[in-house]
């Protein structure tokens, strides 16, 4: 396809701006803490600490793509890792030789993935059939997921698995991280899903004009139950990915990934109304805060402090961005 | 107030009004004396609805002066218009539905004074006393929403008057009444003259209105091209200085003799909307359907295209049965809607025009595996060759076209699905003279290639020049059937309006 690519167009663009900001923030933690900013050890152990969050803010951003939000990500991801690390101390025990474990392990993992698309349906009929606003359906929801989570563990983790189970958030396939591998790996299917199927364009079309793709006779229903659907298999994923990472699994792990999760979308360029989002956005937005995170507690910031820079800087991102959105549209406004 | 005798109530010298480059009113004189009633006519775009924007203190000038009861307002700002006796009647009047006829009218007089309280007794004598001003019996009590066309805009007229109007700007003021009604308008304006209180109207439709006005001024691109007493205008004489030529049109060649019939649909109703509607649409025919603001018109075509479920009747294509209520069925019996309000409805106007075309063909494409985007730009651009959209390249964003190209954009869209019947609701709103008499041979063209064409639209002189055919509704129901080529412009306006 032709595109009308240009360096001028390349450097306008938001993510640009975006990549700017991640190397910013990656060279001044390496001014302020050459040694161990810049060790290898901590590089991975980077990369083995962002693609759980990263991979929510997947699900939040295809869900803000059109208009609306995930606010269950976390309680899926929870409920899912709970029901998985009860299959795997039911059914198995450490043991258990690694073959027979295996097996489980794919059955937990299927199950878990199972359970994400089920929430994630739920989420989308709410908002496409029962028409509730996105933010208070899958707030709703959440509470919901992770009242089950709590009510199948009595609120206590769950724990005790075969060794097997660590090789989803544990082990390296050629030094590179499995979790890191997942995250690419979901980052480029939702990227080819948005921008090269017809599906993506609809979603694309949907959060830029709903009463527009309504009259344009799109599936408005069906592409709301699917964006949901991936949100919540997304989301599964991340937990599948935390139970492997604390070797446990509990009602109320990540609590402080929902923030994180719409922060990174929200600072990744996706537009929170709908209509404009790139993966390649998110992913730098990620490595932005991964880098920002871990020089911050290099520099021995409180964790409280932390979520405090994170919410103020959800609030300046939204403000930069609104405002460079009603310029834009300002400047595009037809004389009438 | 320093109003003497022969001052004018709005003096407006040498206003311009620019917009991010674009010149929406350049260098225009406008006054309006006490008591006196001024048609302000243009069509759209051409600078009308920014001109009153500025007297009514929404937008400010960017160059010019402006003079108020005699006095010069460097700032002015609605509160500061409304203050001084200027009120504006848009066309959807901003009532409070929820709210009775006595609170709609006393409510602006009431904030004005700073009234803390609700007081029920004030509320009902400001309202009597303005409606007792028109002589006109209204229910004091019954709720807005309740109340037909004509009663609302008496009802916007009292609250005009209640909060001391010297000044009252009409926004198409009689799209919605029948002729009695306008009739009753008109005594009304000629009373409120009386009074010393002055009238613009705002139209693009002026018939009506001529008959109570002193002056006329007309504006085109944001100019003042012609200003005169309104008894030297006609119909003829506006048209003509609105579009700056004459529109000379050819009316569309005839239905092939015995083409068969392609869209039948049998006794669509639904409550409190339209009722009874029956017609046969033939291959290659255009068919129109007009009437009132509020006759049904425009909830028929939704109906046709599935946006609006109708209680009971059919739809059939090709003598097959379309599901009704369902968009997307529609689409797949290849029916095609333009809907009236491109900007909301139409477009998705930051998105490219390639995503805006392509967006009617996906389905044709594989909905698994990826989509074929260069075939997808390739078919995009074929179609603005084809209907001479003007845009750098389909990665253009809508939003960044004129109307007379947005409009050929969302055309495009449907065009590219072949479909076998199109519905067009006001296909020329808001475009100008130009591309309105393209977009017609467009459709005079699609016609010929087969094409049914079902056009909804308020606009006469356009449903004659393209419809074979014309269908009158009133009440949601139709009370015409008539032949485009022996029915004239007057006698069509007398069928909508009576």
């Amino acid at each position: 396809m032709k595109q009308h690519t240009t360096p001028r167009d390349i450097t306008a663009a938001p993510e640009f701006r975006l990549f700017l900001i991640a190397a910013l923030v990656f060279g001044l933690m390496s001014v302020l803490s050459p040694d161990r900013f810049l060790s290898s050890q901590n590089l991975t152990s980077m990369a083995f600490q962002f693609p759980e969050f990263a991979i929510l803010a997947l699900a939040m951003a295809i869900t803000m793509m059109t208009g609306g939000i995930d606010l269950s990500v976390v309680g899926v991801a929870n409920l899912s890792a709970v029901v998985a690390a009860l299959i795997l101390t039911h059914f198995s025990d450490p043991s258990m030789p690694a073959s027979q474990s295996a097996v489980w392990l794919c059955v937990a993992i299927a199950v878990a993935m199972a359970i994400g698309a089920v929430a994630g349906l739920l989420n989308g009929a709410l908002v496409a059939f029962f028409g509730l606003p996105p933010i208070l359906a899958t707030l709703g929801s959440g509470l919901v997921f992770t009242g089950f989570a709590i009510a199948m563990t009595g609120g206590s983790a769950v724990m005790g698995f075969p060794a097997t189970v660590a090789l989803i958030g544990n082990a390296q396939v050629l030094g590179v991280p499995v979790p890191l591998i997942l995250f690419a790996l979901l980052a480029c299917i939702l990227h080819l899903l948005l921008t090269r199927t017809a599906f993506g364009l609809r979603v694309t079309m949907y959060g830029a004009n709903p009463l527009a793709a309504l009259y344009a006779a799109i599936d408005i229903n069906r592409m709301l139950l699917k964006v949901y659907v991936i949100a919540g298999m997304f989301s599964s994923v991340a937990g599948l990915i935390i139970m492997s990472r604390a070797n446990s699994a509990k009602a109320d792990y990540g609590s402080s990934y929902l923030l994180l999760a719409v922060l990174i979308a929200v600072l990744g360029g996706v537009n929170p109304y709908g209509g404009y989002g790139r993966v390649i956005g998110v992913v730098l937005a990620v490595l932005s805060m991964q880098f920002l995170s871990s020089g911050l507690n290099m520099l021995q910031v409180s964790n409280f402090a932390r979520e405090l820079i994170w919410g103020v800087l959800l609030i300046l991102v939204m403000v930069i961005n609104t405002h460079a959105i009603t310029a834009l549209r300002r400047s595009a406004k037809p004389a009438s | 107030m320093s109003s003497d005798c022969g001052s004018a109530f709005i003096d407006l010298r040498a206003i311009t009004k620019r917009y991010a480059g674009v010149t929406a009113l350049d260098c225009v004189d406008f006054t309006v004396q006490p008591g006196e009633a001024v048609c302000l006519a243009g069509e759209n775009g051409s600078g009308k609805s920014t001109l009153i924007k500025i007297i009514s203190g929404v937008e400010p000038a960017t160059e010019g002066t402006i003079h108020i009861a005699g006095e010069e307002r460097t700032v002015l700002n609605p509160r500061i218009s409304a203050a001084a006796g200027v009120m504006v009647i848009f066309q959807d009047f901003s009532l409070f539905p929820n709210l009775s006829v006595a609170e709609n009218i006393s409510f602006a007089t009431q904030l004005s004074q700073h009234e803390r309280f609700y007081k029920s007794g004030a509320t009902r004598d400001i309202a009597r006393k303005a409606l007792d001003r028109i002589g006109v019996e209204i229910d004091l009590d019954a709720r807005v929403e309740a109340l037909p066309v004509a009663q609302k805009q008496l009802v916007a007229i009292c609250r005009a008057l209640a909060s001391q109007a010297r000044l009252i700007i009409m926004d198409e003021p009689t799209t919605a009444l029948t002729e009695k009604e306008v009739r009753r308008l008109q005594s009304i304006i000629r009373m409120l003259k009386d009074e010393g209180v002055a009238v613009i109207f705002v139209s693009h439709k002026l018939a009506e209105v001529l008959e109570v006005s002193e002056r006329v001024v007309v504006l085109r691109n944001g100019k003042k091209v012609a200003e005169g007493p309104a008894k030297d205008f006609d119909t003829q004489s506006l048209t003509y200085h609105m579009t700056g030529r004459d529109v000379p049109e050819v009316p569309p060649s005839d239905v092939t003799a015995g083409a068969e019939t392609l869209m039948q649909v049998k006794r669509l109703t639904k409550a409190d909307s339209f009722s009874d509607i029956t017609f046969d649409l033939k291959v290659g025919e255009v068919l129109g359907i007009t009437g009132l603001l509020g006759s049904g018109r425009t909830s028929v075509a939704k109906a046709l295209f599935g946006l609006v479920a109708p209680d009971e009747g059919t739809i059939a294509v090709d003598g097959k049965p379309v599901p009704t209520g369902d968009p997307q069925a529609a689409s797949q019996a290849r029916i095609g809607y333009v809907p009236e309000d491109r900007l909301t409805e139409g477009l998705f106007l930051s998105q490219s025009i390639l995503h805006n075309v392509a967006v009617g063909r996906l389905d044709t494409h594989s909905n698994r595996g990826l989509l074929d985007m260069g075939n997808l730009a390739g078919e995009a651009s074929e179609w603005l060759t084809k209907l001479k959209v003007k845009a750098p390249d389909v990665h253009a964003p809508v939003q960044s076209l004129s109307g007379g190209n947005q409009q050929r954009v969302a055309l495009a869209r449907w065009l590219s699905r072949a479909p076998r019947v199109l519905i067009l609701n006001g296909p020329s709103v808001g475009v100008d003279v130009g591309s309105k008499a393209d977009i017609h041979d467009i459709i005079r063209n699609l016609a010929t290639q087969g094409i049914g064409i079902i056009v909804i639209s308020d606009d006469l002189p356009e449903l004659l020049a393209t419809c074979h055919r014309i269908l009158v509704m009133r009440d949601g129901k139709i009370i015409d059937n008539l032949d485009g080529k022996s029915v004239t412009e007057d006698d069509l306006a007398h069928r909508l309006a009576s």
